[in-house]
């Protein structure tokens, strides 16, 4: 990690010294443990915040939407499919951005980290695929395997699909992960205990959209969801009204979203709404031989018509 | 997300087709009504003493 963190800033300053860009956008440390936070280095001077480890889960393409200035970005796997749907879908000109693309090992989850102690965690660090963790009174070495993100366990693009530079060399994918085990279990169940089972998944939801926040997919200047004249969804936490959102938002990810986790990172309550989006994912995939953002050079399948694109359900 | 299969129907009906267009209704229209009503998407306002 400490290699990736050197190999960013050395590439960052060179960048921002030269002026090929006019400001990096990657991570710095954050104020609690596992919770680091974007950062834009502006000037060489400012690279020496740039950071690298395993708690960069959120997602940096975020940042670039509409955007006019040159701009490096660090890049993990998913990230750099998110930049590709970004110019695909003109948010972002390639020739704006120069790529750090990082090869990742997944990110690890603060949440199962955190449920594991019983006191505050004071400091997590790696080191060959270890996680120690200290809280006041204890210290505990965790497998880093073991305390991956959901989304990560089951990544097959860890390496960037697109970058100008590289942070390190490119890391080996996982092969034979089962990705859709938990969808298929959903897809198995009854209508009424699939309504059940978002009944109680989305209970909890404040209605906060952290995740739609978090989401670089959603850039809509007024999302559905804020939108009054007309309203199209009640704006209240009525299960109803949450359901309609999450419902919704997952459809307008359909065949756009990585993956990344970005969303269920975000969530203060912990809701695993990445069930919905995953599906959508999963249909994409069989469907239309699908995964969002591996390529600049096809649209996506909602918006482009095939003549051999299924349609056994029209009849 | 918890709607009975049956209830959602796709049909690609042309302006010239009439017929098919009348057949189309009316098989929906059986198929939901066999299924009886669907209330999980009502919302049910706050009861207010
Ligand atoms: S919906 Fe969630 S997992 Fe999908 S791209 Fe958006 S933040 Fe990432
Ligand atoms: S971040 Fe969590 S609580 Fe907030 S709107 Fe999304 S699901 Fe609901």
């Amino acid at each position: 990690m400490v290699g990736y963190t050197d190999k960013i800033r050395e590439i960052s300053e060179r960048l921002l010294k030269e002026g090929t860009v006019d400001m990096v956008i990657g991570f710095r440390q954050g104020s609690m443990p596992m919770m680091n936070e974007p950062c834009f280095a502006k000037r060489p001077e400012d690279v020496e915040k740039l950071t690298w480890d395993s708690n960069c889960g959120i997602n940096l393409a975020n940042y670039l939407t509409d955007r006019k200035e040159k701009i490096g970005v660090i890049a993990k796997g998913c990230d750099s499919r998110n930049i590709v749907t970004h110019i695909i879908e003109n948010k972002i000109k390639r020739d704006q951005l120069v790529i750090i693309g990082v090869p990742c090992k997944g990110m690890i989850d603060r949440r199962k980290i955190t449920s594991m102690f019983e006191t505050e965690i004071l400091s997590v660090a790696e080191e060959d695929g270890k996680v120690i963790v200290k809280t006041g009174d204890a210290e505990k070495i965790l497998e880093k395997e073991e305390v991956l993100q959901k989304n990560c366990a089951v990544c097959i693009h860890r390496n960037p699909v697109i970058y100008d530079e590289l942070a390190a060399d490119l890391v080996e994918e996982q092969k034979d992960i089962d990705r859709y085990a938990d969808i298929r279990e959903i897809e198995a169940m009854s209508p009424e205990d699939k309504w059940n089972y978002f009944d109680d998944l989305l209970s909890a939801c404040v209605r906060c959209y952290a995740c739609r926040n978090a989401c670089p997919l959603c850039y809509c200047p007024t999302c559905f969801v804020d939108e009054s004249q007309p309203q199209w969804v009640g704006k209240t936490t009525d299960p109803i009204d949450t359901k309609t959102f999450h419902f919704l938002r997952a459809y307008h990810c359909a065949g756009r979203c990585t993956d990344c986790g970005a969303c269920e990172r975000a969530c203060p309550v912990g809701i695993n709404m990445r069930t919905l989006t995953k599906k959508l994912e999963k249909d994409c995939f069989e469907y239309y031989g699908w995964e969002a953002g591996l390529t600049l050079d096809a649209r996506p399948p909602l918006d482009a018509y095939k003549p051999d694109d299924p349609e056994d359900f029209i009849k | 997300m918890g709607i009975e299969p049956g209830r959602l129907h796709f049909s690609w009906v042309s302006s010239a087709e009439a017929t098919k267009f009348i057949e189309v209704v009316n098989e929906v229209t059986e198929a939901v009504r066999a299924l009886g009503p669907h209330d999980n998407f009502v919302k049910h306002m706050p009861k207010v003493a």
